[in-house]
């Protein structure tokens, strides 16, 4: 049985001419104890899923399941078997940390010491503040109470709405860590972001634009359906360097890649043409090599064809 | 005479109570340089920034932006920069025509330079045909980089931008790094904070802030080599690691 399973939904707001289509028809699967990431930018429709798989929102058409429960007839059951964390931060923020926690617990008829286990790595790190109101904690700090009060009543599936939004890349990694943890005790995490490298700790992904799916498949399967060649060129003076590139009729596309461009190539063939047209150049300090492609080169290309 | 640096700091300090948020950083941004401003959550960032936009008092220390004084010249200062923060700040009820006529009176520009400007930004992000409407009717891509035509619509010398491509989709991200570097190139000073290291290569040089200090400075090309690094994303970790201040 799939932890989450969603079937052709579509969800709109507003009214005819303002019509927006958040999400457009969009179907997958997630296997239990999976790490399913759902990536795409601002605007994506990441929330509206969110929402609907934990029964706040209703999809205008369609149907979707989680832990085998129906989100429209079965809402109160999942309610008590899903953890939620959206992206706004939703504690109290004039309840202390342990009173939240204390509060989620009571809400779900466990308490703190039932499900300790589970929550201990990320409490024990917030555990020295439990008398501090929750208003009062770093960013980094309210992000761990909210994981831990969304997993008081270990839940069976985690959604967690773009919990790395905002933080910096040391806090992110250690997050991507917590969530291997709690792969490892068996919960099933459905997780949003808009950083694309984060991409490649999720077991699989779904590429999510305007409402529409770009990619659902591992990481490494995304990158695999990767066909034409890439390169990665730079040289003094990155701008002009650029243009030059993009003005080759060889090139299907090139943009900036950190201290690198990135060169698609239309063509195997396009690849030596491409080092000899840039060697006669006579660039300084030129570099050229072949690369695989990231998940970011991926999501550029599938925007493009859309 | 000798060229006046964009940003200038001198143990600039700033405290709160006995907490020291920022810790005598020193540094010079130079005139039409893209200075990119790291640094981890809590590390000092946003309060030394507020300091060098006239927002708030340093403790100890000196600066100068835009060749003013950030304790005698803030308002000056504040009318000399640019300012666009990770939050969109544009009025959404208003429309693209109407938000630019609103900075640009804000910023006391006369009715000519305001008409002008507003044809020359239409012009410039193919947004003719939106100019009368809202913008909250805008795709988020372009509220971004409208969102950055307005922060330098009153043509100041140093734009200060707070995380401006968080959640932006890979290819507006790129988009708006080349309206970043058309800035610079037309000699605005760009100083800039964000939490992608792929972006702290487009920078011509780099400081990352650790617990209020700042710890290293350099080209990308520089740090790399300085920390035996292949990317800049290393280097962010090998010098944020050693943070002992908890996040913001």
């Amino acid at each position: 049985m799939s932890a989450i399973s969603v079937k052709n939904i579509i969800k709109t707001y507003g009214k005819k001419k303002q019509k927006v289509t958040a999400l457009n028809d969009i179907s997958f699967d997630v296997n239990e104890g999976e790490i399913f990431g759902i990536i795409g930018p601002d605007g994506a429709g990441k929330t509206s899923l969110f929402r609907i798989l934990t029964t706040l929102l209703l999809a205008d058409s369609g149907s979707a399941t989680v832990d085998g429960l129906d989100v429209i007839k079965d809402l109160k059951e999942i309610r008590k078997k899903v953890g939620y964390m959206p992206g706004r931060f939703s504690l109290y923020q004039d309840l202390t940390v342990e009173e939240n926690l204390q509060f989620f617990a009571t809400i779900f008829n466990t308490s703190i010491n039932e499900n300790y286990e589970l929550i201990k790595d990320i409490y024990v790190q917030i555990e020295p503040f439990k008398n501090r109101r929750a208003g009062k904690l770093s960013g980094g700090m309210k992000q761990k109470l909210a994981l831990s009060c969304a997993l008081i009543h270990r839940p069976s599936v985690l959604f967690l709405d773009e919990p790395t939004t905002g933080v910096d890349a040391v806090s992110r990694k250690e997050f991507w860590e917590m969530l291997k943890g709690l792969k490892a005790q068996g919960i099933t995490i459905l997780v949003s972001t808009p950083y694309m490298d984060e991409a490649r700790l999720c077991d699989k992904v779904l590429l999510l634009q305007k409402g529409k799916v770009l990619s659902i498949n591992t990481p490494d399967g995304v990158i695999k359906d990767f066909e034409n060649p890439l390169m990665a060129v730079k040289a003094k003076g990155m701008l002009p360097l650029l243009e030059k590139i993009k003005a080759m009729d060889i090139v299907k596309d090139a943009y900036p890649f950190g201290e690198y461009h990135h060169v698609v190539m239309k063509k195997e063939e396009n690849v030596e043409q491409l080092k000899s047209n840039l060697t006669k150049a006579d660039l300084k300090e030129f570099e050229i090599k072949r690369v695989e492609a990231d998940i970011e080169d991926c999501f550029i290309q599938l925007m493009k064809e859309e | 005479m000798r060229e006046v640096k964009a940003i200038t700091t001198n143990k600039l300090t700033k405290q709160f109570g006995d907490f020291t948020a920022v810790d005598a950083i020193s540094f010079e941004v130079n005139k039409g340089e893209i200075f990119g401003f790291l640094g981890a959550n809590g590390a000092g960032k946003t309060t030394a920034m507020r300091m060098l936009c006239g927002l708030s008092l340093p403790t100890s220390g000196e600066a100068t932006v835009a060749g003013l004084d950030v304790y005698k010249e803030n308002e000056k200062i504040k009318r000399s920069i640019g300012y666009m923060s990770q939050k969109f700040s544009l009025y959404d009820d208003l429309t693209v025509k109407e938000n630019m006529q609103f900075y640009g009176g804000i910023y006391g520009k006369s009715n000519a330079f305001i008409k002008e400007k507003t044809a020359f930004i239409l012009d410039h992000l193919h947004l003719q045909k939106e100019a009368n409407a809202l913008v909250k009717s805008l795709p988020l891509g372009w509220k971004q980089k409208l969102a950055f035509s307005v922060a330098v619509f009153h043509e100041p010398e140093i734009v200060f931008l707070d995380e401006p491509t968080g959640g932006v989709d890979p290819v507006t991200r790129r988009e708006f790094w080349n309206m970043i570097y058309t800035a610079a190139a037309n000699g605005t000073t760009v100083f800039v904070t964000t939490h992608y290291m792929d972006e702290a290569e487009y920078c011509d040089r780099v400081s990352i802030m650790v617990d209020g200090r700042i710890d290293a400075l350099d080209t990308p090309k520089g740090l790399k080599e300085k920390y035996n690094a292949s990317s800049m994303d290393e280097v962010f970790l090998q010098l944020a690691r050693k943070a002992t201040r908890a996040a913001d």
